[in-house]
């Protein structure tokens, strides 16, 4: 291609007013403070840059500088320069409002943990005062005190409970925060109606100490997610989702895919994914379709031939027509069938709802009985209501609501440092409960880059001149090779053919690489493809020697261990391929696979796991590509390589990172780990109540003891939560 | 015990203003990047 194109960044510049624009930078490899120093010293050196700094926690960058000459693509190149890889940033939508969330829970944590203690620091003399010789004025102002910080303080902590619990019993259903929204709003009231009649009790300290506690799990549960999803967005946004828009005939640009519409043309090169769906109007080449189909063999792509995002482009350049969203596309269908799968996943209720939904009527219920039994005893309705509000506050969930969200928060840091980020609150308890696991094999077993299978066979020397000569094509066969030959310095003068291949003259003997015919090796090629069928073919000739080489996807360096230890914790696999059978089945034979079915279609996929979810297997699907988001949404579980297409990653339970499988058994461990110790939690809770109940039955409790048995349940739930950071290997 | 009248006060509007410099904190976007603050108190240049 002549055409040099321009690269248009407006679509992500904010305007600041006064002369300033900003613009954020997800960056690739930030991970030390010489990074962060090294960029910011970077940027700042440029003219008109006024703010150059680095988020270490998020990895971006956020920039501002003076309007005028300064183009945001200099930021992109200067960060190329210092050795990073960087790309626009556009904060979505739902990641925005999780922050201000995030920053909510925050104040009401500030607010509620100020009042806590101060109120504990009027409770303390009022508890000693109470068997020593405090004069009843002072009770009283000390507790009119409490109540001056501790019932304003509760209205605005309590917001996220009471918001939360009003629309559970808007849609008449209940979760934890009716229990705990009543059990604040009686102890709160009943407290005022004490302190009003002079009375010695007043629970103002254990309502607030129990709203602090239940933020702090609150808190915790809400980061989790955000720092998952900052992590996503910035992969999404490095995966550098461009486009080669044509302004004109012979003027190209490239934009973002955000920027790109329905009905604009767009440049599709070799070598490159194609970032939009649209039809094929000029140009012939070979595509790759195995993001979406899961089908290895390449398509012949020529006008009228509709190509999807994902699809990755083989030998020539394609002019593409981007269409608008049809109806009956296989996007279109793949849509369909992911909002019914989500619609059903939907229908799981979480552990925590489970136990609240045991929880709460009984609680209710034990209050009510014991008003009534101490009435039918012959106690004034005052103390028996008064006795039945302390049962209600020492068996609210404090404990019950941080036992879940810290094991969320310790193992999801533990997932996170093993390269697994999670997508979804619940997908922990998910996960630990799967017992089959169903892989695809395209991308998820293999690699998505190609690797040569056949380098042994083939001489040191011819490998690296071959390698050197690839160098100059932009085929994604031939940059396997140069790859595989570990190639640095491409050879001078060497000509690219389209569609065939290289040539160029090298000590006075013509070498080229490319296809077999364009070698003279097609019939040394015919008889290699009987032997493995699967692999594209390269040839490589050097005078009259030819040499073949054998590109395709390898499997993941670990996966038939990782597989061997699957089976060994007791998980049934199985491979679900949109691939032809020849393909699976040597993949599954080379894993040890029994279990495997090929040129399955999305909507048999999800037959698939329908009918295993019907024998009452709890099915983890791992796949990436655009096939297998409806079937990663209708499996219990799900899990995707981050190199998928975004459409996918968006609806996994968890994704992983880098080459190894090693991921997707170490977060089945830690979900394991972590569903053990959420259990073991719920059941310290109720434990720990359990032991106060009768007490405050009995019309013993005192706001000491409503204290120390909230404090007391909720540290030891924590401190339990640790344990999910590590597992025990077996 | 007038010494309360003085003691009391003086307690809530301390404790007071440690909500109100965090809240602050807050607002300014200190807890934005918690790591690289880690980072930065002990680089060089600036």
């Amino acid at each position: 291609m002549a055409m040099q194109a321009t690269r248009d960044f407006s679509h992500y510049v904010k305007d600041l007013g006064s002369g300033l624009k900003h613009i954020d930078l997800a960056v690739e490899g930030v991970s030390c403070a010489g990074c962060m120093a090294k960029i910011e010293r970077g940027l700042s050196a440029l003219p008109d840059v006024t703010l150059a700094r680095v988020n270490l926690t998020n990895r971006r960058v956020a920039l501002e500088w003076k309007q005028g000459t300064l183009d945001p693509a200099r930021f992109i190149d200067r960060l190329a320069e210092l050795g990073y890889k960087a790309y626009p940033f556009e904060t979505e939508r739902a990641e925005a409002s999780e922050a201000e969330q995030s920053r909510f829970l925050l104040r009401c944590l500030a607010v509620a943990a100020f009042a806590t203690m101060n109120v504990m620091m009027l409770s303390i003399p009022v508890w000693s005062g109470n068997v020593s010789d405090m004069l009843p004025e002072q009770r009283d102002f000390f507790h009119w005190l409490s109540a001056l910080i501790a019932l304003p303080a509760a209205a605005y902590a309590g917001q996220p409970f009471f918001r939360s619990a009003w629309s559970a019993l808007c849609t008449r259903g209940v979760n934890m925060d009716v229990p705990i929204s009543i059990g604040v709003i009686l102890a709160l009231g009943m407290s005022l109606v004490e302190t009003v009649n002079h009375a010695e009790h007043a629970y103002f300290d254990a309502a607030i100490m129990l709203l602090t506690f239940l933020l702090v799990g609150r808190f915790l549960d809400q980061n989790m997610r955000r720092r998952t999803r900052a992590v996503a967005g910035n992969l999404a946004a490095l995966k550098a989702e461009t486009a080669t828009k044509f302004l004109s005939a012979e003027e190209i640009t490239v934009v973002p895919v955000a920027a790109i519409q329905p009905g604009d043309v767009v440049l599709l090169r070799p070598g490159e994914r194609c970032a939009v769906d649209g039809t094929v109007i000029d140009g012939r080449s070979e595509i790759d379709q195995s993001l979406i189909t899961g089908e290895t063999v390449h398509v012949p792509a020529e006008q009228g031939t509709p190509v999807y995002a994902g699809s990755l482009n083989m030998s020539g350049s394609l002019r593409v027509r981007v269409s608008a969203a049809a109806e009956g596309t296989l996007l279109a269908e793949i849509t369909r069938l992911l909002d019914n799968a989500l619609q059903a996943r939907s229908r799981y209720m979480r552990l925590a709802d489970r136990a609240s939904r045991l929880y709460a009527p009984v609680v209710h219920a034990t209050a009510l009985v014991t008003v009534l039994g101490w009435v039918l005893l012959g106690a004034s309705w005052h103390d028996a209501i008064v006795t039945g509000v302390a049962v209600l506050i020492i068996t609210c969930p404090c404990a019950l609501g941080l036992a879940i969200p810290t094991v969320q928060t310790v193992a999801s840091g533990a997932m996170f440092k093993a390269g697994v980020l999670l997508n979804a609150g619940d997908a922990i308890e998910r996960l630990a409960e799967a017992d089959h696991v169903v892989f695809d094999k395209t991308g998820t077993l293999t690699l998505p880059e190609l690797e040569v299978t056949n380098a042994a066979e083939i001489p040191a020397d011819v490998f690296s001149l071959a390698g050197r000569l690839a160098l100059s094509s932009h085929h994604p066969v031939a940059s396997a090779v140069a790859q595989a030959a570990n190639a640095r310095s491409p050879l001078i003068g060497a000509v690219e053919e389209p569609g065939q291949g290289v040539r160029a003259e090298f000590d006075g003997v013509e070498i080229r690489l490319g296809r077999p015919s364009f070698c003279g090796a097609a019939a040394l090629a015919a008889a290699r493809a009987d032997v493995d069928p699967e692999a594209s073919i390269v040839a490589f000739s050097r005078g009259e020697e030819k040499y073949l080489f054998a590109v395709r996807q390898g499997l993941r360096p670990d996966a038939k261990a990782i597989i061997t230890a699957l089976k060994r914790r007791g998980l049934e696999t199985e491979i679900l391929s949109g691939d032809r059978e020849v393909a699976v089945r040597a993949a599954a034979a080379a894993l040890g696979i029994a279990e495997w079915r090929a040129g399955v279609t999305p909507a048999d996929k999800i037959a698939r796991i329908e009918q295993l979810k019907r024998q009452g297997r709890k099915v983890m699907m791992v796949g990436d590509g655009m096939n297998d988001a409806p079937s990663l949404a209708a499996a219990h579980v799900s899990m995707s390589p981050i190199s998928a297409a975004h459409l996918s990653q968006s609806t996994a339970d968890l994704v992983f990172l880098g080459k190894p499988l090693a991921p997707v058994l170490a977060a089945i461990d830690f979900a394991r780990q972590a569903l053990h110790l959420m259990r073991q939690n719920l059941l310290l809770a109720i434990a720990y109540n359990a032991l106060a109940v009768p007490l405050a039955i009995a019309g013993l409790v005192t706001p000491l003891i409503a204290a120390a048995a909230m404090s007391g349940s909720s540290i030891l739930v924590m401190l339990n939560a640790l344990r999910a950071r590590s597992v025990r290997r077996s | 015990m007038e010494v309360l009248v003085i003691l009391v006060p003086l307690a809530l509007s301390l404790g007071l203003a440690g909500l109100v410099a965090f809240l602050w904190s807050l607002k300014s976007g200190q807890y934005e990047d918690l790591d690289g603050a880690a980072w930065r108190a002990i680089s060089d240049d600036d």
